[in-house]
């Protein structure tokens, strides 16, 4: 699969290299950053045709986060990659060392040139009358979220709820963990990735709420019509911050360094500012996030160095093998 | 060469063929094998017991082989039907049907597991006509179940049709006159005959159901403990680059399939041995 993978991309890449673009770059993304990154790539090449004389094609590849970490780390040349989590870009860094471990610090914001956050989208006129955290734990409402082993965003789900149960629970950890407990018996599927959730959830009808990436959900209302799906934003949840970095030993090797920080730049421009806004992550900027700012509810958001403290001590406790969410599903619990 | 390995032959080249067959075999299976093999060596053996023991991975060696065994059992019985109909009578359509037999073998796995899962979801075609009932099949192991039996058929079918049709119908004829039963015959004189190719069939289906993945993860709705197949866990591990738990979980696998696919060939050369008094 992971090499099926590797060897298209790279007769992709071979082809659209010979077809007509000077430079090429590949952008290994995850799950629905799809439309996104298919507007920046095009805008971000009409400007490097602009500004420095040169054309640039950019294919971008999606899939869970931590499976095209593992992509990245078992060979597939990605000049920059934008996943849904630090944890992700971390592991490139420790297992392949592809780029220093303080990638983190290059760019501004902890290189996370968008923020989205955790919402839930509901069925229209929000049948089991959610409209909070609490509501999740209720017998009868069934949740659709991924599974955090597998999906990036649906570690964001968790921790974000964890969040809540904690704040809640005057950060009385044993009674976070029986509100997460109580939660996921509720799910009744997990899908491996977020977009498989959401495809649970639209078109298979399965549960009353989704527990999704704020983009998505509202992906899902512009995709499907508002008239079938309402979101319904928490009083608290997690300000996600999905990275970007350049890949060192990559972009060194092809060449590609130059263009490869500029794409990385451009996402933090104006235009790459407004279109985040556009595709409905938050921007970082001022004058983008006052632009998109009627969309974007506001509510309490806490990041994972707060509550978690840093991704590294989250996905150990929590997500490792014999953490936390293992312990959810162990028999008589 | 010892004597003993070589049968004259009127065609030379063993060795060459020998050679060949044992170099040919080892790139193609060995070497992959063995590679699972040592990267679970990285592992001492309490680590390796506790990661094969953990509740979720029993549990999903339960509903692996258990939902592959069941699969393939109910493929050989259907599968028998559909080969005695398909070689057996002549109809219109005849032709498309035995093309379709073929269809589960032809499909991306991930295109059927998506059909599936919207046919039998509580909102599909299928899944809506079962919900009044309480059946749920989208997210169940049931579900793992039909999945399986879809990719298996194709198996037994075509093991089975060629056997059926050069059993001459001449020999039940004979049966029939020397007295026999319908029953009679085909339990002492039809069953015997189709017995091998029946249980190759059988074989078959149930290694690539054990395997299967792209379908079955769309359908089975992947909870642990009642519906996660083996290997959604090896997949789960490697994404948590836990590659040597992965491997630790994959041997496991092999062992079991390797053990239970050479009980079933023994099986079959006992059953050859019984009915021809050959080797």
């Amino acid at each position: 699969m992971k090499y099926l993978n590797i060897a298209l991309v790279s007769l992709v890449a071979l082809f659209a290299a010979n077809a007509h673009a000077d430079v090429t770059l590949l952008n290994v993304s995850y799950d629905p950053t799809r439309e996104l990154y298919q507007e920046v790539n095009a805008a971000f090449a009409r400007h490097w045709q602009a500004t420095a004389r040169e054309k640039v094609s950019i294919r971008a590849s999606h899939g869970g986060s931590g499976r095209q970490a593992r992509s990245v780390i078992d060979g597939l040349e990605a000049d920059v990659v934008t996943l849904a989590l630090a944890y992700d870009i971390d592991e490139i860094a420790d297992r392949a060392r592809l780029l220093p471990t303080d990638w983190q610090k290059r760019l501004p914001n902890n290189s996370s040139p968008y923020t989205s956050t955790i919402v839930f989208l509901v069925r229209k006129g929000n049948p089991k009358g959610v409209r909070d955290w609490d509501d999740l734990i209720k017998p009868g409402v069934s949740v659709i979220t991924p599974n955090p082993k597998t999906s990036g965003g649906a570690r964001w789900n968790y921790l974000a709820a964890w969040g809540y149960a904690l704040r809640k629970y005057g950060n009385d950890e044993g009674r976070a963990r029986n509100f997460v407990t109580a939660l996921f018996h509720n799910v009744p599927v997990l899908d491996s990735g977020a977009r498989g959730a959401t495809t649970t959830f639209v078109e298979r009808g399965q549960g009353d709420v989704l527990l999704a990436w704020e983009n998505e959900a509202f992906l899902a209302l512009k995709e499907f019509g508002s008239g079938k799906f309402e979101i319904v934003v928490p009083s608290v949840s997690i300000l996600a911050e999905p990275p970007v970095a350049i890949v060192d030993r990559v972009v060194d090797k092809r060449g590609t360094r130059k263009v490869a920080q500029a794409y990385l730049d451009y996402l933090y421009s104006d235009e790459g500012q407004d279109i985040a806004g556009r595709n409905f992550y938050r921007p970082r900027s001022q004058k983008a996030a006052a632009k998109y700012a009627k969309q974007f509810p506001k509510l309490n958001l806490f990041t994972i160095e707060e509550v978690f403290g840093g991704w590294t001590k989250a996905q150990k406790t929590h997500f490792a093998d014999g953490g936390v969410f293992d312990h959810i599903y162990q028999p008589g619990k | 060469m010892p004597i003993l390995l070589r049968r004259q032959s009127v065609l030379p080249g063993f060795d060459l063929t020998l050679g060949f067959t044992l170099a040919y075999l080892s790139l193609i299976v060995l070497v992959p094998l063995v590679a699972i093999v040592i990267k679970t060596t990285a592992l001492t053996f309490p680590q390796f017991w506790a990661t094969v023991t953990a509740p979720r991975v029993l549990a999903s060696f339960r509903l692996s082989f258990g939902a592959s065994l069941i699969a393939a059992a109910l493929n050989t019985v259907f599968g028998l039907l559909l080969a005695w109909v398909l070689t057996r009578y002549r109809f219109p359509g005849r032709r498309f049907m035995d093309a379709l037999i073929d269809l589960p073998f032809a499909l991306p796995t991930a295109v059927a597991g998506i059909a599936l899962t919207a046919l039998y979801s509580s909102n599909g075609w299928i899944g809506q006509m079962l919900e009044p009932f309480g059946v749920k099949v989208a997210y169940t192991p049931l579900g793992v179940l039909i999945a399986l039996v879809f990719i298996g058929l194709p198996f037994v079918v075509r093991t089975v049709q060629p056997v059926l049709a050069d059993l001459e119908s001449e020999l039940e004829e004979s049966a029939a006159t020397l007295g026999a039963s319908r029953w009679q015959t085909f339990y002492k004189i039809i069953l015997p005959t189709l017995l091998p190719a029946l249980l190759t069939g059988f074989t078959l289906a149930f290694a690539r159901a054990v395997g299967e993945y792209g379908s079955v993860i769309f359908i089975a709705g992947n909870m642990p403990l009642v519906s996660e197949i083996t290997p959604l866990i090896i997949v789960t591990k490697l994404e948590q680059y836990d590659y040597t738990g992965a491997t630790a979980v994959a041997s496991v696998m092999l062992l079991a399939s390797f053990v239970l696919i050479f009980a079933i060939n023994g099986l079959q050369s006992w059953n050859r041995k019984r009915y021809t008094g050959l080797g």
